[in-house]
């Protein structure tokens, strides 16, 4: 049990030493972040119907350059990245199928 | 045999210092720890039969002498609570599961041995939160199993606790279902490749990918609850402008998938026990296998049938009957494969047979009016009467509760090292059979002819199917008391069991009984499918 950690440990360095975010990176991403939250303060003031289109499609973005940057899953293997675009996927399944309800009650 | 007899102590022997209870409580080991769930679930079991016991005699009296209504709510309550949290939600899967899966793989243990001990833990502190929301607070909870807004924000009873308790359930529920996915990844022996592996394994697969996607919704809305209660954030609260039909969507949204969580395994079970007995390989082990991933997936998506009366939409009523009828076509590719796995098969009739066919009848029973629910047009009609208790006591109790029934049959002389009498079960296998139908029959008939279900009192045409279930449910207690003693009188004084009983040929029984500590001397090579009768059949 404990050489099946220890390997999955070692292989998880070798991806993860492939490279890691700089600073530089990092900021880009903030500034992103910043502009995308002055967007959706921005929409907010056009009414709601053009804020909750703001909130639906610009917090998606802001949460994956969060989960891709600043919680490195750019640096993972493809399978860490499978099981969190599985679970994005029922999640959007999940909406899809309520807005059946909430959008045509 | 792959293991040297002998060379390794019977699991059940105490290791590693420590003896008697500490030894059990302390224990990592996945077999003893299936056993433990196993000891607690038959325990909450017998107080969820008691109760609905109670309730039985409540309707039979028709004057309610016993016990006033509010009383009457609670217990529906708490037997919802108990049987399906505690009871057929862990069910098969942290029993047969835990104790069997790493066996199955050929693995000496889950992967994260120390996380299922915690699981254990995180059930036992939910069930006792359970049992003190009964005696604290505004006392027991009265609003039903499925906690609906807006009465569970309203009620004075003790729902916050109630409701923490079924939140620390669910981490138990997490916690195994990331240990089985991790197990089956990352420990299958050398040669078990996915389509060697047993059905079982495919079913405890389907059931942990339901358990880690779904349970953190209810986990949250079950929070969303808590701080309606506690400082009335109004998100469920029509006052507040919040929706209550969110509720039951959320709610639903894992509650529906728990219903696979509740019965894949039980079919796993079911695919181990049939070709065992019937001595040649399971028909269509492929078709099973994905049937259960398919189960899995379209049962996500369906949970909004429950909701055809709640004032969603007509569209959302459309979408979700079509799509629940999705379900019914992998769900009949199991039986059709079952069927035919008997087909020109050296059938050994033994208790588990009997029980597991047993399963397959009440299920089909209960699939098929699960089949009538989910039709639009009759579910408006037999919504909240006694055609859904009925239908879904033959979904959990004729399929899971059966199912678990055979798999103790199945499996017990390896867990135990004992053999229990045949006589004895198959003289319980009568009443439990007719006393389960007597039930739960007549609640469908009730249903259909208008009974609402969680009533206190009945209108007098009512009362003859009450009382026909009523005895039923005397008949089936005898059963079950008969089924149980005879493997508690088993487990102290039944004859020493062989390794392998049944003639099967997956590894359990290729190991000793009781298995050893380790399960394995050495991991065992895999060089042919689960199902390799040998010999034109016989194994």
């Amino acid at each position: 049990m404990s050489e099946t950690i220890a390997r999955a440990h070692e292989s998880h360095e070798a991806e993860a030493s492939h490279g890691h975010p700089t600073y530089g990176t990092f900021i880009k991403v903030w500034v992103a972040l910043l502009l995308l939250t002055g967007a959706l303060v921005g929409l907010s003031h056009l009414g709601q119907t053009a804020a909750v289109w703001g909130l639906l499609t610009l917090t998606p973005i802001k949460a994956a350059l969060v989960f891709y940057f600043f919680m490195h899953l750019k640096y993972e293997g493809i399978l860490l990245k499978g099981v969190i675009l599985v679970t994005l996927g029922t999640l959007l399944i999940f909406f899809v199928l309520l807005f059946s309800d909430v959008a045509f009650r | 045999m792959i293991v040297a007899e002998g060379r390794q102590p019977s699991y059940l022997e105490d290791a590693g210092g420590k003896t008697g209870l500490m030894a059990w409580l302390g224990t990592t080991d996945h077999k003893r720890i299936g056993l433990m769930y196993l000891y607690a679930m038959v325990a909450f079991f017998f107080v969820g039969v008691g109760i609905g016991l109670v309730m039985r005699l409540v309707q039979l009296t028709t004057f309610q002498k016993l016990i006033s209504a509010q009383t009457y709510n609670a217990l529906f309550t708490v037997h919802g609570v108990i049987m399906i949290f505690l009871f057929v939600i862990p069910g098969l899967p942290a029993v047969f599961g835990n104790f069997f899966l790493p066996i199955l793989v050929g693995a000496k243990d889950v992967f994260f041995p120390r996380l299922n001990l915690a699981s254990w833990y995180f059930f036992m502190a939910g069930a006792i939160l359970a049992v003190l929301s009964l005696f604290t607070g505004g006392g027991a909870p009265d609003t039903g199993w499925s906690f609906y807004a807006p009465f569970s924000i309203k009620t004075g009873t003790n729902v916050t606790l109630a409701v923490f308790a079924a939140f620390v359930l669910g981490f138990s529920s997490m916690l195994t279902g990331i240990n089985f996915i991790t197990t089956i990844h990352r420990m299958r022996a050398p040669g078990m490749t996915w389509f060697r592996m047993p059905l079982f394994c495919w079913a405890a697969y389907a059931t942990s990918w339901i358990q880690i996607l779904a349970t953190p919704i209810v986990a949250i809305t079950l929070v969303l609850v808590m701080l309606e209660r506690l400082v009335g954030i109004g998100i469920f609260d029509p006052a507040k402008g919040g929706d209550p039909v969110l509720y039951q969507h959320l709610f639903w949204i894992y509650s529906h998938p728990a219903v696979y969580i509740m019965i894949l395994p039980a079919m796993g079970a079911i695919s181990e026990i049939l070709p065992t007995y019937a001595k040649r390989p399971i028909f269509g082990y492929k078709a099973i296998a994905f049937s259960s991933l398919s189960i899995a997936g379209v049962g996500s998506l369906v949970w909004a049938h429950h909701m055809f009366t709640s004032g969603m939409s007509e569209f959302a009523n459309m979408i979700f009957s079509l799509l629940t009828m999705l379900v019914a076509i992998p769900s009949a590719i199991k039986v059709f494969n079952w069927v035919s796995t008997l087909y020109k098969g050296s059938i050994d009739v033994q208790p588990a047979l009997v029980y597991a066919l047993t399963f397959i009848f009440l299920f089909c029973i209960g699939g098929l009016t699960g089949v009538m629910n989910g039709a639009l047009a009759i579910d408006v009609h037999i919504h909240d009467t006694y055609f859904i208790v009925g239908h879904f006591h033959y979904v959990m109790f004729g399929g899971t509760g059966f199912a678990f029934f055979a798999a103790l049959l199945h499996w017990f002389p390896k867990m135990f090292g004992r053999m229990y009498s045949r006589k004895a079960v198959y003289a319980a296998w009568g009443p439990l059979f007719v006393g389960f139908n007597m039930l739960y029959f007549s609640m469908l008939v009730l249903g259909m002819m208008g009974m609402p279900r969680r009533y206190y009192l009945h209108l007098p045409q009512y009362h003859f199917g009450h009382q026909v279930a009523t005895v039923g449910s005397w008949l089936l207690a005898l059963g079950l008391l008969m089924f149980f003693g005879a493997l508690l009188w088993a487990i102290f004084k039944g004859e020493k069991a062989e390794d392998n009983p049944w003639g099967g040929v997956t590894l359990e029984w290729q190991v000793p009984s009781p298995p050893p500590l380790e399960n394995f001397e050495e991991i065992p090579t895999i060089e042919h499918g689960p199902y390799h009768f040998p010999q034109g059949g016989k194994a």
